[in-house]
């Protein structure tokens, strides 16, 4: 079915694909929301009038983190499509029903963040929260959106299971349906009402910490195995046994781990010991990644079918490894987390993090997808154009990363030292390091790198819609260097 | 070179793997079981909702190296005192206003949200609020009509957000009652309003 090299055909997608697209073209929408309603709350921290009282910071602070998680759910799903067929030798079960389950679900995503914009707030009754807005940070969807969402994971949950079972489980496989399961049971912790904020707390953290700090990091563990496969030629066994060291690694490291977030919510002296310790090991398996990736690379002489996705995986390996294990490493400890906990740090570390860990290996995945829908067109080297765009906007996306996240923390620290180590926490403490001059200066930084990023993004976007497509030559498949 | 050593098989690696997160998902099971008790309601380091019937003052304890929540004489909140059923109706109702009001996308509380705007942990204790008099007064009118308020010398002011009177009498009430709660010491090293010695 060889179609023509360079032209958009999904005849060149088998079925999951098809759907994977879908979730990937929505993904990319709801990054650009993301992106712009980051640039409107950095804006506002410089001019505070800005849309006040009609488009608040708690409105596009909303916006901007609930963009986030729904558009690295949206890749991540689409990446388990993408690879679904091809891993379990079987057509997708139950297609229809997937595609039916993307539609409502998409529109459920577009109900939620018209009602963020336009209704904002609701009365202090469980309606608003069942109907408005839940105002837990993070999973702040209604309830009806929580009920929604769970009946569309588990739809998707089946679609998975049965191919696997109807067609062949692999390593991989095996590791992604498991880690499915854990990442939406975990979602029930977050979907009830408590008057103690000290529980509410404790369960909220089994969501947001047991999804990044551990599901979600063994979920692109597995896509990224994958990866490596198909891009780098790299042998199933040897990313197989990486793959369960990693589980062994994270889960052993990241489940206790969530011992960092109690350390000051009302929770027991002993989760210092306990936190302090197993995040200590956290970035343990980060490196492995990072090891991991660098030596198949150069085993395979960096010789590779796809240089954007290739560049995006080793991004994505540094990017974890830096934002999500030396980041949360620098203020992990209680003894500093005293002064940093709920600061700029927290944000420079959220940004670094997600980004690095999860919105570069999408954006491989992206590539991965624009190459086969165009036919398996070459994404080697000497691309049209010298490929200059996926360059500069890889360059410029984590440039602008680098800079917002140094920006931030420089803020933050300000933060810790006036705020919270010498004013002690106080509503003039807060303001007198809110408004003294190296905050300023870095919240002023965090927008002009902010603004780089934008262009990155747009540049992305652009790349990703015209890549290879005056291409002529057919990509070579990479073979393993055994 | 030799690929059947034990440490280079996949069955090793994925036994490992299923017993490391096995393991580690049981004693997170038994720590939740042990410290859920321990934050209920009424326990020593959350106290119960009737606790906003009486002074809370953040002193330091040599012991613990930290400031630690006191519970004091009899000082009900708005003159007024409440059973513990209807302390949680109240605290309730200012907790769904805080949810509602979406207050934790500006706001920290215990340190968690977002950082465009002071935590409220200890909030109740803030000298900001002038003298212990006027305190509760002040917060029901601030969170009812931010707007025209002096909050700081950038300009960045708190939105109105609709807050009703009994709606902001909750707020406060639910506030008051965090700032019981025993947070290990954080926030560290925080200016109470005036207290007894």
């Amino acid at each position: 079915m060889a179609a023509t090299i360079g032209k958009l055909d999904s005849a060149n997608l088998n079925g999951g694909q098809k759907l994977a697209v879908k979730y990937f073209i929505t993904a990319m929408v709801l990054f650009g929301a993301q992106v712009l309603f980051g640039l409107i709350s950095g804006l506002q921290y410089l001019k505070p009038d800005l849309f006040y009282e009609v488009l608040d910071f708690n409105v596009n602070r909303m916006v901007h983190i609930n963009a986030m998680i729904v558009w690295l759910l949206y890749g991540f799903l689409g990446s388990v499509y993408w690879i679904l067929e091809d891993e379990a030798q079987h057509e997708v079960v139950g297609l229809k029903l997937g595609n039916l389950i993307f539609w409502v679900l998409t529109a459920a995503v577009a109900v939620v963040v018209l009602v963020f914009l336009f209704v904002q707030v609701g009365p202090g009754k469980e309606s608003s929260i069942w109907l408005i807005n839940e105002g837990r940070e993070y999973i702040e969807a209604p309830r009806w959106a929580d009920i929604g969402i769970v009946v569309s994971v588990l739809t998707f949950f089946y679609n998975v299971a049965a191919t696997f079972s109807k067609g062949r489980y692999t390593g991989i496989g095996g590791v992604l349906l498991l880690d499915l399961l854990a990442l939406f049971g975990i979602y029930l912790a977050g979907m009830f009402y408590t008057t103690n904020i000290s529980i509410d707390q404790y369960w909220w953290w089994w969501v947001i910490h047991l999804w990044v700090e551990a599901t979600w990091e063994v979920m692109v563990a597995c896509t990224m195995a994958y990866a490596l496969m198909k891009v780098l030629g790299v042998r199933r066994k040897i990313v197989e046994i990486w793959l369960y060291i990693e589980v062994a690694l994270m889960f052993g490291s990241g489940i206790l781990g969530i011992g960092h977030h109690y350390f000051w919510i009302g929770t027991p002296e002993y989760w210092f010991t306990i936190g302090g310790f197993f995040s200590a090991l956290e970035p343990i398996p980060l490196v492995a990644m990072v090891v991991h990736a660098i030596f198949d690379a150069g085993a395979n002489k960096i010789k590779n079918s796809n240089h954007p996705t290739m560049a995006w995986l080793i991004a994505h390996a540094f990017g974890n490894f830096f934002g999500a294990g030396v980041w949360g490493f620098m203020h992990t400890l209680p003894q500093i987390n005293l002064y940093t906990h709920g600061t700029q740090w927290s944000a420079s570390h959220g940004h670094f993090a997600f980004f690095g860990a999860y919105a570069t290996i999408n954006i491989a995945y992206f590539y991965i997808a624009m190459q086969q829908w165009r036919g398996k067109v070459w994404m080697a080297g000497d691309q049209i154009g010298n490929g200059w765009k996926w360059k500069w906007s890889i360059g410029l996306l984590n440039l602008g990363m680098v800079g917002m996240v140094m920006a931030m923390l420089v803020s933050g620290y300000v933060q810790s030292q006036i705020e919270r180590a010498i004013e002690g926490s106080t509503w003039a403490g807060y303001f007198a390091a809110q408004a003294h001059p190296w905050f300023v200066q870095g919240m002023w930084w965090r927008e002009i790198f902010g603004v780089m990023f934008a262009v990155g993004f747009v540049l992305l976007v652009w790349d990703l819609m015209t890549v290879g497509k005056h291409e002529t030559r057919s990509m070579v498949e990479a073979k393993s260097a055994e | 070179m030799a690929t059947n050593q034990w440490w280079a098989s996949e069955s090793f690696w994925r036994k490992t793997a299923i017993w490391v997160t096995g393991g580690s998902l049981i004693v997170l099971i038994l720590l939740t079981v042990d410290t859920l008790p321990q934050i209920a309601a009424g326990s020593k380091r959350v106290p119960a909702y009737s606790t906003i019937n009486f002074r809370i003052e953040y002193k330091y304890d040599d012991s613990r190296h930290a400031q630690v929540p006191v519970i004091g004489m009899k000082e009900p909140l708005f003159g007024k005192e409440l059973s513990e059923q209807d302390a949680e109706a109240l605290v309730k109702l200012g907790k769904l206003t805080t949810q509602s009001k979406n207050c934790m996308n500006c706001h920290t509380l215990l340190g968690n949200g977002a950082y465009y705007a002071p935590d409220l942990t200890k909030s109740w204790l803030d000298p900001n609020w002038g003298t212990k008099e006027l305190r509760e007064d002040q917060m029901v009118e601030f969170i009812k009509n931010p707007s025209d308020k002096l909050h700081n010398s950038m300009g960045r002011r708190m939105p109105k957000l609709g807050v009703t009177d009994e709606e902001a009498r909750g707020v406060v009430a639910f506030l008051k009652w965090m700032s019981s709660i025993d947070t290990n010491g954080f926030p560290y090293n925080f200016k109470p309003i005036e207290q007894e010695d």
